[in-house]
């Protein structure tokens, strides 16, 4: 049972306004997360709030793991009131992670989608093009280490009070399209523009956006996917996407045929919780 | 029914000269509708998937029964999202009943749960009669020529298509039709899983002992909703949803005692049971057999953190067999 396990408190410190730091020591045998995976993490001790609530995995070091996390609703408000020395539940490490990259990469993160990216920057350290978004400088967590860790990094908030003003996706296109041009980077029509592959997670305006920009480029890239949880295990079917793929059509019994139209569509849903949360961008459908 | 007054008294049945092989181990197991069950803890349709989640938390041969996810003919992709939201102790969901459909079930999933040694209960429902019988009559025809399937539970709190989208447990001649007409399609025990969204549940499990259930399961989801009041609109993408969740057990727990007093079928107790004290609740309000649904999100082990506390609470009280805490209410 060694993803169903016990942990100490070890810090649960406020890091930027609204956000903060959950440390925690598990008290038993536990797998080791890889990044872009994530852990159901009892929030309180009561009742109410009653669910899990699920956490990317931001740091893993010396048997400890660390949980960036905004304060926004009932469970991250009760969450933030446990103390070290409390002990919580965990399930995890949960769901597929990032294809690691080879040689370089870019990731973009969008406010706390950040949390998600980090454990790549940290371990391909001097690999990636960083394109960091968020709504104004105190939503930009760890932007110096983040810096460091990066080959180059990007930012830009929606107020301008750091970096460029505007989308982190504007910059994205302008460095696709201008810094890419070198022509060690450029590959022959046809084939995929760049062997830069991009790792993406934040809002899904931004993910969205993010798919616009790639798709014209044919460039890979993966998204990591949010979406309401019950179990976060792969059972209660609340955290369904869509995604490319055809539904099996069943052979159906005389008389339940005839009124059924057969799906056409060609999109199904799978779990973020099993399938993803890291998805091909290009199989997202977006709604 | 009566309730049994006499509180916790050693049964002297042939099932106590097991017991004194291993005279610490209380005797947990039930029999449901011609099932034996090891335990009387069940899970919940639809808490559970197919078994496979839950096989890497814990095993499954120490569960009662396997609930598995209920199923059509059709195979269903379910609502949008957003499916589920939490309230206070408790959820909402608006699946949709998304489903792989009865024959990827039996091709892909029944294989696996084979393995164990643990009886599987499948859940299943239509959009239409035609639709029930089928699902039950493919289910059935598995079970003869193949085995896995132990027993069926109808889900009949979904809207008949064919007849004004009234829900059919909610209506006593539409439930009376469905049930029925399933009872003539198998030879399974028939366990029918009732809707608390009537005035009357004593009522509705009445028609279905007379149209030929086994058992009776409850209670199903209460219909709720939830708003976001900042931008007005439902949370929901189907706008209301089935609450379940700790929430619910007051509400649960009267009505299985008041099925309970009004059918001689077994009852299968479910409905916010977080912990083996919950579970006991239901036993002693008459429930034959419990089931754990929402739980199972909170804990993926809660089943057996349950089964031992049941266990421990026997060995504490000094009852050797389960069957003296059934109905053991003292009103």
């Amino acid at each position: 049972m060694h993803r169903y396990f016990k942990a100490k408190i070890t810090g649960n410190v406020l890091f930027n306004k609204d956000y903060r730091l959950l440390s925690v020591s598990p008290l038993s045998e536990f797998a080791v997360p890889s990044a872009g995976q994530f852990y159901m993490i009892q929030v309180g001790n009561t009742l109410d709030p009653l669910l899990k609530r699920p956490f990317s995995i931001f740091r893993y070091k010396n048997n400890t793991l660390k949980f960036l996390y905004r304060i926004r609703g009932k469970g991250t408000n009760s969450l933030s009131a446990l103390r070290q020395g409390d002990t919580i539940q965990l399930v995890g490490p949960l769901g597929n992670g990032y294809q690691p990259p080879e040689g370089n990469f870019i990731a973009v993160a969008g406010g706390i989608g950040i949390a998600s990216i980090f454990p790549l920057l940290e371990r391909f350290k001097k690999k990636a093009y960083l394109f960091y978004g968020a709504r104004d400088k105190n939503e930009l967590l760890m932007l110096s280490e983040a810096g460091k860790l990066s080959r180059d990094i990007f930012i830009s908030t929606d107020d301008g009070s750091e970096g460029r003003k505007g989308f982190i996706t504007e910059s994205l296109k302008d460095f696709l399209d201008t810094q890419l041009c070198a022509p060690t980077i450029v590959s022959p029509p046809g084939a995929p523009r760049s062997d830069l592959k991009i790792y993406a997670c934040g809002p899904a305006a931004m993910l969205k956006e993010v798919s616009k920009i790639v798709t014209s480029r044919n460039i890979k890239c993966y998204a990591s996917l949010e979406e309401h949880m019950a179990c976060g295990i792969g059972t209660c079917l609340g955290c369904v996407t869509r995604v490319k793929g055809q539904s099996k059509t069943s052979r159906l019994p005389d008389g339940v045929r005839e009124r059924k139209e057969q799906a056409t569509e060609d999109w199904i849903y799978k779990r973020v919780c099993k399938e993803g949360p890291v998805f091909d961008i290009e199989d997202i459908v977006w709604e | 029914m009566g309730i049994k007054k006499e509180g916790f008294k050693k049964r002297k049945t042939s099932r106590g000269k097991t017991d004194k092989h291993e005279p610490r181990k209380p005797n947990m197991s039930v029999d449901i509708a011609g099932l034996r069950l090891k335990n009387p803890v069940m899970t919940a349709s639809g808490t559970f998937g197919y078994g496979e989640e839950y096989s890497e938390f814990f095993d499954l041969n120490r569960l009662g029964a396997i609930v598995v996810k209920g199923l059509s003919i059709v195979p269903k992709k379910g609502n949008k999202t957003p499916r589920i939201v939490e309230t206070s102790a408790g959820m909402l969901n608006a699946i949709g009943l998304q489903n792989i459909g009865v024959k990827a079930f039996i091709d892909e999933k029944l294989p696996f749960l084979r393995q164990f040694n643990t009886p599987v209960v499948v859940n299943f429902f239509g959009d239409t009669v035609k639709e029930y019988v089928c699902a039950a009559e493919d289910l059935s025809r598995e079970a003869e020529s193949a085995g896995g399937i132990h027993a069926l539970e109808m889900n009949i709190s979904c809207p008949n298509k064919q007849s004004g989208w009234i829900v059919f447990g909610t209506d006593p001649k539409i439930m009376k039709q469905v049930v029925s007409s399933v009872r003539k399609a198998t030879r399974l025990p028939l366990i029918v899983k009732l809707s608390p969204n009537v005035t009357d549940i004593s009522l509705m499990a009445r028609v279905a002992e007379d149209a030929g259930a086994d058992a009776v399961s409850l209670i199903n989801t209460i219909t709720g909703m939830a708003i976001d009041v900042k931008s007005r609109k439902p949370v929901l993408s189907n706008v209301i949803g089935g609450l379940s969740g700790p929430a619910v057990k007051p509400i649960a727990l009267r009505m299985v005692w008041e099925v309970c007093k009004a059918v001689k079928i077994p009852v299968i107790g479910m409905g916010g049971i977080m912990n083996s004290r919950d579970a006991l609740e239901f036993m002693m309000a008459g429930a034959s057999a419990v089931a754990v649904g929402t739980a199972n999100f909170v804990n993926p082990a809660a089943t057996v953190d349950i089964i031992d506390g049941m266990e421990r609470f026997m060995l504490q009280e000094g009852i050797s067999d389960i069957i003296d805490i059934k109905g053991s209410l003292r009103v």
